[in-house]
């Protein structure tokens, strides 16, 4: 109840804020299994993803995020756990045995849907996109059936900036674009260059 | 409201009740396949009827109403500006100083009737503090330009637009208590001057008057559209402090203004790329495309006013 309310408040703030809207250019909001890809600058950024989904989509549609930041006991771990329904990953893993990705995997497995940021961080720097980890190729590998969609946020940055706390009204956007799949003789290296460049091509042009 | 207010909303109302009917009737007659200008004609209609409820609303709480309401509207209208005129990190405390001080004191200092300083404000304290403000970031790439996006910002969304009930602080002698209906008769002949230019140059345009700006407007929906709008606002002159030729000199002044504020907003959006400010209203577009004539329009309109009638 607590949990349901607070999802629904803190989406209507951040539609309010922001004036999100989701432009559906590649695909549609449908009930299948994807694997939503966007760019990243802001701890708000899962949350705008996430808001600009139609309600019945939103329940099987997890975050997923870093530990480090979110498994602190309290507010963070309430809103990732109950609110969000969030997958949490260790970013710093210090033994090789474990693989990162395994609570992600296991989540596809269940047919859940994820949204992901293939940056690994939150981009602070000048550029519009940063390289991507190797995760998003791991995942698109290991499950082909799930539909992989670039979602590009334009402006939250400027809403959010890293290290203020007050946040700026101005508009955002959300670009859903089409559905990429892992071809089947693709390398890592070709398939993370077409997703980054797939994700690049949403983005509106800085004159 | 006194009786003037109401026949004028009453007017308006049938006015809005007859485009509806002209409208309904169009989309009959081209049949339920969609048509991109009829349909896009019910919804700037459809949109009419809210914005003219919205501004009945808030007449009915008479001044603050209206402040409240162009608060409103110079923060959508401000929030587009800035969306669509990139500013970097280290433009944050300007952004801030904008949306989180400039624009709630400028309407402060309306409704303190403080002239002497809402008049210079903008113009002259913010005009200083934002590149002030920038220049402490540190970040010098196109400093020049970002610092003049968000004056310009302000400029045109808040300070242009809160003129608009700035007319209230106004003392006009023997209009006492009626500068509602000033406000109205602004708004109305400056929102009927783009109805009428859109409906003149959609029947009649031939000849472009700004190709590169501005496709849409033609020489013949300028000129039918200014020449009846300044004809409705002269006979309207009943509501204002205005004789008959005042208010059509008035009316032609302010429909001129409001025409080339359509065409400066416009060369601004055709720089970024972008067909509408926003999308906030349905067949409209956003805030500023609606008020981008009144932005030009209205700082004239006041100062007019006050030089002659006060």
């Amino acid at each position: 109840m607590l949990a349901a309310l607070t999802a629904f408040a803190i989406t209507s703030v951040a539609r309010l804020i922001t004036g999100a809207r989701a432009l559906w250019l590649g695909c549609t909001p449908q009930p299948v299994q994807r694997l939503y890809y966007a760019n990243h600058s802001s701890h708000g950024d899962f949350v705008l993803i996430w808001a600009s989904l139609p309600q019945p989509l939103r329940q099987h549609t997890r975050p997923v995020a870093g530990a480090d930041y979110w498994q602190k006991p309290g507010i963070r771990q309430f809103l990732i756990k109950r609110v969000f329904n969030g997958v949490l990953i260790e970013r710093q893993h210090s033994d090789a045995i474990s693989n990162p990705l395994q609570p992600i995997q296991e989540t596809l497995a269940q047919g859940d849907s994820l949204i992901f940021f293939p940056e690994g961080t939150r981009n602070l720097s000048d550029e519009p996109l940063l390289a991507f980890k190797s995760g998003l190729f791991h995942l698109a590998s290991a499950h082909p059936q799930v539909e992989v969609i670039p979602v590009w946020i334009a402006n939250l940055n400027r809403v959010m900036p890293k290290g203020r706390a007050l946040p700026l009204p101005l508009l955002c956007t959300l670009s859903f674009g089409e559905p990429l799949h892992l071809q089947a003789d693709e390398s890592k290296h070709a398939f993370l260059d077409r997703a980054r460049q797939a994700l690049l091509a949403l983005a509106p042009k800085e004159s | 409201m006194d009786n003037n207010t109401l026949s004028l909303f009453a007017g308006i109302g049938g006015l809005l009740l007859l485009a509806s009917l002209i409208g309904r009737l169009l989309k009959w007659r081209a049949g339920p396949a969609p048509h991109a200008v009829i349909d896009n004609l019910n919804a700037r209609i459809n949109a009419w009827w809210v914005m003219v409820l919205v501004i009945g609303l808030a007449f009915l709480f008479g001044k603050l109403g209206v402040i409240l309401l162009f608060y409103c509207v110079s923060f959508y209208a401000l929030r587009e500006f800035l969306t669509l005129t990139p500013t970097r990190r280290s433009d944050y405390p300007a952004l801030v100083a904008a949306f989180y001080v400039a624009l709630p004191v400028q309407y402060l200092l309306i409704a303190m009737d403080w002239y002497g300083l809402f008049s210079i404000f903008i113009p002259v304290y913010l005009f200083l503090l934002l590149p002030i403000l920038a220049s402490f970031g540190g970040d010098t790439t196109r400093f020049l330009e970002r610092a003049s996006k968000v004056q310009w910002g302000l400029m045109i969304a808040v300070y242009c637009l809160s003129s608009v009930p700035a007319l209230m602080t106004l003392e006009i002698p023997g209009y006492e208590g009626r500068n509602l209906l000033l406000i109205a008769w602004l708004i109305l002949v400056v929102q009927i001057s783009d109805v009428l230019q859109y409906v003149c140059g959609k029947l009649f345009g031939k000849h472009k008057v700004a190709p590169k700006l501005s496709p849409s407007k033609t020489v013949e929906g300028l000129v039918g559209g200014v020449a009846l709008a300044t004809l409705i606002g002269a006979t309207l002159c009943w509501i204002t402090p205005f004789s008959f030729w005042q208010a059509a000199l008035m009316a032609l002044t302010v429909n001129l203004m409001g025409f080339a504020g359509g065409l400066v907003m416009s060369a601004i959006k055709r720089d970024r790329g972008v067909k509408d400010w926003g999308h906030m209203i349905e067949g409209h577009g956003g805030m500023l495309d609606r008020m981008d004539s009144v932005c030009f329009a209205a700082p004239v309109f006041f100062h007019f006013v006050r030089y002659w009638w006060v």
